[in-house]
């Protein structure tokens, strides 16, 4: 197998509101060293592929599946996993209307929602459904989690 | 995980990145331009390519740049195609880069990386083939500007160490009436059966096509068949058929014959919405 350079490199990168540094390897995977350096284990590894977006967290307060992120594309960015919306208003709203089953795609279908009002705050039906294709519920809560985003951006 | 190392660079300057390129490949390194990493870090994660150097385009100024300059619009090959469709500059680019993935995955996916990835179908690329766009390409020997359809050949036929800089389009094709069809097995993402984008220019349809053979086209010989109105429609679309440049695609979003069936009815719907403009 070829391997050219293990050497680490330095990241520093905001990780809900901390800053964080660390060492890590060019080929590491962004879902990974939040999961296992970081103990940020809510973002869910689905297909690692791109595909269920159940490894959804916000850069920059933007939707990216972490699964198709390095590391170190992340240097000097802000990043916020599920452990950063605790208890905040989606995550009320997604337990209000108990949009989920099992509950492994639920952070991911969170952490879109909150980039989707963090880009779009009075986003239309075509918008929320454009948003919400990029995450897959196995367990199919698509009317429950379709009630509760429809509640979050319902004007109160 | 990605089961191997390899060094990472993230030069500012084009002049960097070619050079870059060009000291790494003397070390037998294998480098790659990395744009949105999409493809690379799903290519490496199941072993089916190891670079040993990425360089990473991102920082370079003139790939991140989308606007109008003397009538052309630019596109910087690292504007990432959620971008592109938010600032909507060319509405059939916007409306072909959101069929592509999903919305969360286009905020990754770059134009550059649509074009020059080595999947079947990079669907952003028929609207700058319809719309004979210029590309900006760089290399050891400098800038260099040339048609679409000079470098973009079934795919981009960069020389080794080049890279896609920008795209260069006309400001005269933006506005032009356009279609654009994705048809797919099922659902509103995922890979093509039939891609049809067409622009309408002084009443002749110009098409071109991904998910049909291999290779995303555009043909001229197709065109003209489609644009000859003496003859029935249903008969311009078996002689365009006919005129296909390469075998149908057959595989697990559909058979060929299947693809050959919706090819037909995309073909039709896209002539007669057209011809109506
Ligand atoms: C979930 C998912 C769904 C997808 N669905 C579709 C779809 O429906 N239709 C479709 O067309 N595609 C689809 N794709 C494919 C995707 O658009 C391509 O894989 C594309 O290459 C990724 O762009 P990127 O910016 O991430 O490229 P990267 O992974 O960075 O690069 C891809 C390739 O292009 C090269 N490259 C990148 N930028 C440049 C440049 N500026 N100059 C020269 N070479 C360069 C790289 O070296 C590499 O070989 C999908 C991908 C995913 C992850
Ligand atoms: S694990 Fe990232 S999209 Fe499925
Ligand atoms: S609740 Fe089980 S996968 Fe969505």
């Amino acid at each position: 197998m070829s391997s050219y350079n293990s050497a680490l490199y330095p990241v520093e990168m905001e990780i809900n509101s901390e800053v964080q540094t660390i060492r890590i390897r060019a080929a590491d995977i962004l879902l990974y060293t939040l999961r296992d350096k970081f103990g940020l284990t809510g973002s869910k590894s689905g297909c690692d592929n791109g595909d269920c977006g159940s490894c959804t967290i916000l850069v920059n307060r933007q939707p990216m599946k972490s699964c198709l992120m390095l590391t170190i594309e992340a240097d000097g960015k802000q990043i916020t996993t599920i452990e950063g919306l605790m208890n905040s208003q989606v995550q009320n709203i997604f337990a209000q209307h108990q949009a989920f089953q099992c509950g492994y795609c639920t952070p991911g279908f969170i952490m879109n929602c909150e980039g989707l009002r963090n880009v779009h705050p009075i986003a239309d039906e075509e918008t929320i459904r454009v948003w919400l294709e990029s995450n897959i519920c196995r367990c199919t809560s698509y009317e429950e989690i379709h009630h509760a985003v429809k509640d979050i951006f319902t004007p109160k | 995980m990605i089961p191997f190392d390899f060094e990472y660079y993230k030069p500012s300057s084009v002049h960097m990145a070619v050079e870059l390129f060009q000291l790494l490949q003397n070390q037998g390194k294998k480098p790659v331009y990395y744009a949105g990493g999409t493809e690379i870090i799903t290519w490496a994660r199941t072993n089916s390519i190891q670079p040993g150097a990425v360089i990473n385009l991102n920082s370079i100024p003139e790939c991140s740049v989308m606007g109008i300059q003397k009538d052309k619009l630019v596109i910087g090959a690292c504007v990432t195609l959620s971008a592109l469709s938010e600032a909507n500059p060319f509405p059939l680019l916007s409306q072909t880069a959101q069929g592509v993935a999903d919305q969360t995955a286009r905020n990754k996916i770059t134009l550059g990386g649509n074009i020059c990835g080595k999947i079947y179908y990079r669907e952003a690329v028929l609207p700058l083939l319809l719309a004979n766009s210029r590309m900006i390409i760089a290399g050891i020997h400098g800038i260099r500007e040339v048609s679409i359809h000079q470098v973009f050949l079934q795919q981009l036929r960069l020389e080794n160490g080049e890279f896609l800089v920008q795209t260069f389009t006309d400001q005269y094709y933006l506005s032009l009436p356009f279609v654009h069809y994705k048809k797919r097995q099922i659902g509103n993402v995922g890979y093509p059966l039939v891609t049809v984008a067409a622009l309408k220019q002084d009443n002749q349809i110009h098409t071109a096509y991904s998910g049909v053979c291999s290779f995303p086209f555009r043909s001229i010989e197709i065109d003209q068949v489609l644009n000859s109105s003496s003859i029935p429609l249903a008969a311009r679309i078996e002689q365009a058929i006919s005129k296909l440049p390469g075998s149908i695609i057959h595989n697990t979003e559909g058979s060929a014959p299947y693809r050959k069936f919706v090819l037909k009815q995309t073909m039709a719907d896209t002539i007669h919405i057209l011809e109506r403009r």
